[in-house]
């Protein structure tokens, strides 16, 4: 194995010279071509697909070598060819890319919008050119005798993101289930453009809110990477502290939820509490209870409080003292697996050719965990499982959350007994010019990917914020097939996908 | 299940006691809700939420108005799955420029006598999104709002002084 690696088998033209941890590479056709047979032929994953207003790059994973590489092909005739029509997981990015740049992927056979929903002022916001098409949105056709179709959202039911789900039933039984979303689009990456690293940190931290941690652990390593930096240990340890704070609250929070989607409200409470009391000791720690602002490129704002410390170890005789006995009451509440057990099955199969991250991905039997494969600071120093199953039901993704707790619980444990004196924030070296770099976190959904291109005084030129619920979302239209819409809400809430990470 | 069930019952509550409704909500309200609503409503308020765009961070705080430290519920506030239930609308985000029409939409479903409550700096003039090609810029500017409720987010506290606020208007006492 070289040092290339992974580029070893595509031809390309030439390396940006200043990218950072990963490789990125210019590529003609014959390139751009053979990166979209492999991730066709299932040798590649998809791990990122977004563009500029000349070109367009594609961020490609090797899971087995644990190797990464950026190519880019240049779109100087506004247009580029298809990844979408041979490797349908990059159909939404490629649709998205159209949307805001206004490149057209050549041979595509599907360029309705996605993101823009024909009410902005001008078409293709990021890019330069020309009209858009207008014509209403056109829901894939469904038909056969008695089909009807429910119609739901963007407003929603309950306290929820905005989309809008398109259900074909026959029946009770979902025929077909297509997702529209782009609702919350807010322009991050056009707000990113010109931006300084504190005015982009804090937009990288709001683009999922309940991911603000993860997202700024991304955005401050992309922006270290880039700069050749290196955040002090501490402030890696508490990243990660808060990292995994973060990821017990959502699980908390989503364990309870599934169950009470499958009208199961004593989980929701007793989960409920267990949540509130992780974002008390989160608040006691570091003065804020999602955790905002506190990561930026060179460490992080603010040392965790003495009392945080204590806060974490109280709430931690009290998760080892109430979890159990839920996972218990999850474990035999015959009325609630009979809900969850085979409801809403990912195939192995979708898995792995999506790509998909987190409990989605990892209930479906694919073995990836950023934390883990990638092997960022400070986790490769960390001892921790990744759990695996294989069912890939609502069932399944409930159990990775449950084994998930108990890790980042054990997490959380070793870094407060690693945690050495020390700086927790460096100050970032004067601009050096141009330079590019790349990270991923693993969300508590799955890994974020962020790639940003800094000018010589460092501000922001491009940032691309890639959610793992861009791979997550079409399995859940899969997902549902053949289940009863009566059970979508419930399959839905095992996904727990981003809408506002997604629509950036 | 059982010492689950049992525990609960002997443990004592967890929930907190009332804060005192916010000051500064109050004198915002002072001119705005109409004495004959006020008669008809008496203390009691449902709550239809929309998110018009947010980031998800104040949903996440507005969702834990509802777990056993908060209990939102004990204050006669409830939250309801359609507009056409609600009194009031809860609305948070920079209003992006693709939810407002489902914002408009869902203010005109609500049945009058109605209040619109502003959550989160984003709702306010647009926060951080603020000039984005892609948002309005406040809640303000697309449905009239009566109450702000400012943080990013709002804290669980926060967000109850204000809709006790609220409630103390509607309820007569303001």
């Amino acid at each position: 194995m070289t040092a290339m690696g992974l580029l070893d088998h595509i031809p390309y033209t030439r390396l940006a010279p200043a990218h950072r941890p990963w490789p990125r590479a210019a590529v003609a056709d014959e390139g751009w071509q053979t990166a979209i047979d492999r991730l066709a032929e299932g040798t590649l994953t998809l791990l990122g697909f977004w563009g500029e207003p000349a070109a367009v790059h594609m961020a490609l994973l090797d899971e087995a070598a644990a190797e990464i590489a950026v190519v880019s092909y240049d779109c100087g005739s506004g247009s580029f060819p298809s990844v979408a029509v041979r490797h349908p997981p990059a159909l939404r990015l490629e649709r998205a890319i159209h949307d805001l740049f206004g490149l057209v992927p050549t041979g595509a056979a599907d360029l309705r919008p996605w993101l823009d929903h024909h009410v902005w002022e001008r078409p293709f916001p990021l890019g330069s050119r020309g009209a858009r098409q207008t014509a209403a949105y056109a829901f894939l056709p469904a038909e056969g005798e008695g089909l009807h179709q429910v119609a739901v959202g963007p407003v929603h039911a309950g306290t929820i993101e905005p989309g809008h789900f398109r259900f074909t039933v026959n029946g009770e039984y979902v025929v077909r289930l297509e997702q529209w979303l782009g609702y919350t689009h807010k322009g991050v990456e056009s707000l990113m453009r010109g931006a300084n690293l504190e005015a982009a940190a804090k937009l990288a931290n709001r683009t999922s809110g309940d991911s603000a941690v993860a997202y700024a652990f991304a955005f401050a390593r992309a922006a270290e990477a880039a700069l050749q930096v290196e955040a002090p240990p501490r402030a890696t340890h508490l990243r990660a502290l808060m990292a995994e704070l973060e990821r017990l609250a959502n699980h908390f929070g989503d364990i309870g939820a599934i169950c009470n989607d499958a009208s199961f409200a004593l989980m929701h409470a007793q989960t409920g509490v267990l949540r509130e009391r992780t974002l008390r000791a989160a608040d006691a720690a570091f003065g804020h209870r999602l955790m905002m602002d506190l990561v930026v490129p060179g460490g992080v704002t603010r040392d965790i409080a003495p009392e945080g410390i204590a806060a974490i170890r109280a709430l931690f005789v009290e998760v080892r003292k109430v979890f159990p006995r839920l996972i218990e009451l999850y474990d035999n509440t015959a009325s609630l697996q009979d809900r969850t057990v085979t409801a809403g099955t990912v195939k192995a199969e979708y898995a792995r050719r999506f790509g998909a991250g987190g409990y989605v991905g990892r209930a479906s039997g694919r073995n990836f965990d950023a934390r883990r494969t990638l092997a960022y600071a400070p986790y490769d120093g960390l001892s921790f499982e990744v759990p695996v199953l294989q069912a890939g039901d609502v069932d399944a993704r409930v159990w990775i959350r449950i084994r998930e707790v108990e890790q980042s619980v054990a997490l959380i444990e070793q870094i407060l007994h690693r945690l050495a004196p020390g700086e927790i924030r460096i100050a970032l070296p004067a601009g050096r010019g141009e330079c590019e770099g790349m990270a991923l976190a693993e969300a508590f959904r799955g890994d974020v990917l962020v790639w940003l291109r800094l000018d010589g005084e460092k501000r922001v030129q491009r940032c691309h914020l890639r959610d793992a619920s861009w791979f997550q979302w079409p399995l859940l239209e899969a997902a549902i097939e053949d289940n009863i819409i009566a059970d979508f809400p419930l399959c839905n809430k095992s996904f727990n996908c981003a809408y506002s990470g997604v629509d950036l | 299940m059982r010492k689950t069930l049992f525990e609960s019952l002997t443990k004592g509550s967890l929930t907190e006691p009332a804060p005192a409704p916010d000051e500064a909500a109050l004198a915002e309200l002072a001119n705005k809700v109409d004495r004959a609503a006020q008669a008809k409503l008496g203390r009691s308020l449902a709550i239809r939420q929309v998110d018009a765009g947010s980031c998800n961070g104040c949903e996440l705080e507005i969702h834990a108005l509802s777990n056993a430290f908060y209990d939102i519920e004990r204050f006669g506030l409830r939250f309801v799955a359609s507009p056409r239930h609600a009194d009031v609308l809860l609305v948070t985000g920079p209003v992006t420029t693709n939810m407002r029409e489902a914002l408009l939409r869902t203010f005109n479903a609500t049945p009058d006598p109605k209040w619109v409550v502003a959550v989160g700096g984003c709702a306010v003039d647009g926060g951080i999104f603020k000039g984005s090609y892609a948002c309005v810029g406040g809640v303000a500017d697309v449905v009239p709002v009566d109450l702000h409720i400012k943080g990013c987010p709002p804290s669980p506290t926060d967000l109850l002084k204000g809709l006790l606020a609220l409630l103390e208007h509607v309820g007569g006492k303001g």
